[in-house]
């Protein structure tokens, strides 16, 4: 195991939007099986540290490795801009992510959309990738669901079917980007439990998340960020059950 | 029943070379149009002025006027051209602007300008969400174009690209100007010949409401099968 390469690695990450500095030099490592939650308050940083790990935003300075591949940039007038984006969309391909507002593709069914990247971005046949894809809709609960679009499943059917296909990319890491905000209370219990089964099986994951429950959990590492840097950080137990700073205990401190 | 004194297979012809400019005319200008959508929304500054510019010029002219610019004024720019290649490198060329060429070249170019702002509107109506989920997954632009973009836009440009079409038809009855055999030229030329213009004008307006009528069935089941997965949101 001593030379599998480390799935994800983040070093020095900065981003400004403007004047604004939203990360001020975030670093993050992601062994195999590891589950990394980020927390904090809404304007932390957390959701733009996610994007900038598969340049959905570009950071600033700071250096990606994905598997032992360090991502290439180069300096343009208009910032600091990947130089291949062909070495981008490998990587991308790589980490798979799930989104707040699940984002599966109206256009298509559910099968299709778990279908879809493995068949046109990593080149699986269309008939493998189909059976795959059934298994993982039988494993979030949905295949009885398999053919029908987006629109006529509820929030929590759509959350549990992008989580499959993310799945179908079979990922190194996959990024979970508050897959649970943009749910009815009702419906968050089955997506965190897809995602505990997940974390048990050994998946690596990094997820920003409101959900302490599953933060104390699940995770091997909490990272609690204020105003772009790393306020606190370590295993759940000692950030979570025994906080040293004064900010991180409001934060967690029952709000009624 | 309508005596046509021998007119009919000629009208025919001209239907058809009127279907073959509309259709012809119709795909230039969709390529056209997605090329000026493209060019207004990219980060270049050069490239947005060019389409604006574009747009402004062809949408602010009558379509006659730029017909009879483009077709007798482009003749004369090209034998200028041609002439220039003979005397500087004793080149010689001919080159005869050929009337449907001509025809086809100035519908596709006016209504490549209207296609681009629908197609513009188009696309940003398409949620940043769904391009931005293949982008997550390793797609590349040109993939994400093809499998999501442009699908997923079409629904929202169907009802002006039909539009559009509407219009483009009837507006090939003025290539008859530029002395083009379509059906409006033919039937003018036997309204004369026979003094019975009503006859062969009805029948053109007959025909331009059968290609219309049938385009409309069309662009309905297009917008049916492009309306697919969307049907419970709106």
């Amino acid at each position: 195991m001593a030379d599998t390469p480390i799935p994800l690695e983040v070093r020095n990450i900065t981003k400004r939007f403007g004047d604004t500095e939203v990360l001020k030099g975030l670093s993050l490592q992601a062994s195999k099986g590891d589950v990394i939650t980020l927390i904090g308050a809404s304007g932390s940083g957390k959701s733009t540290f996610l994007r900038c790990m598969n340049l959905l935003e570009q950071p600033d300075q700071g250096d990606l490795i994905v598997h032992g591949e360090t991502i290439r940039f180069k300096e343009t007038k208009k910032g600091r801009e990947p130089e291949d984006w062909k070495q981008v969309v490998n990587m991308r391909a790589k980490l798979s992510m799930v989104f707040q507002s699940f984002n599966l593709w109206a256009h298509m069914t559910l099968l299709e959309n778990v279908i879809e990247a493995p068949v046109h971005v990593l080149g699986k046949s269309k008939q493998e990738a189909t059976r795959h894809a059934h298994e993982l809709l039988q494993r979030v609960g949905l295949d009885d669901r398999a053919y029908y679009y987006p629109a006529q499943m509820s929030g929590g059917q759509q959350q549990r079917g992008a989580i499959a296909r993310a799945l179908a990319m079979d990922p190194e890491v996959m990024l979970f980007d508050e897959p649970t905000s943009a749910l009815d209370p009702e419906l968050v219990g089955d997506v965190l439990k897809v995602m505990r089964d997940l974390a048990e099986e050994g998946r690596t994951m990094i997820v920003v998340t409101h959900e302490m429950a599953f933060a104390r959990d699940v995770s091997t590492q909490v990272i609690y960020l204020h105003q772009g840097q790393v306020e606190e950080a370590g295993p759940p137990d000692q950030v979570l059950g025994n906080p040293s700073s004064e900010r991180l205990k409001q934060f967690l401190a029952p709000k009624h | 029943m309508i005596n046509l004194h021998g007119y009919g297979p000629r009208l025919m012809e001209g239907a058809l070379v009127t279907i073959e400019l509309a259709v012809l005319s119709l795909i230039l200008a969709i390529v056209l149009g997605l090329a000026t959508a493209s060019a207004k929304m990219s980060r270049s500054w050069a490239l947005h002025r060019f389409a604006t510019l574009y747009t402004t010029v062809i949408r602010g002219v009558p379509d006659l006027v730029l017909m009879m610019l483009l077709f007798f004024g482009g003749q004369i720019g090209i034998n200028q051209v041609t002439d220039w290649l003979y005397y500087q490198f004793d080149i010689d060329i001919f080159i005869n602007v050929n009337e449907f060429v001509a025809g086809v070249g100035t519908i596709g170019l006016i209504f490549g300008a209207y296609m681009g702002e629908t197609f513009r509107g188009a696309f940003l109506a398409v949620d940043s969400g769904q391009i931005e989920a293949g982008r997550a997954y390793g797609m590349s632009h040109s993939l994400v174009f093809r499998r999501i973009r442009f699908p997923q836009m079409m629904r929202h440009a169907l009802p002006g690209l039909s539009n559009n079409w509407m219009v483009l038809l009837k507006t090939t009855a003025l290539v008859s100007v530029i002395g083009l055999s379509d059906m409006v030229k033919i039937a003018s030329e036997a309204s004369k010949a026979t003094r019975e213009p009503f006859t062969f004008m009805f029948i053109v307006a007959v025909i331009y409401l059968l290609i219309a009528s049938v385009s409309e069935w069309g662009f309905a089941r297009l917008q049916k099968r492009y309306d697919v997965g969307f049907e419970e949101v709106d």
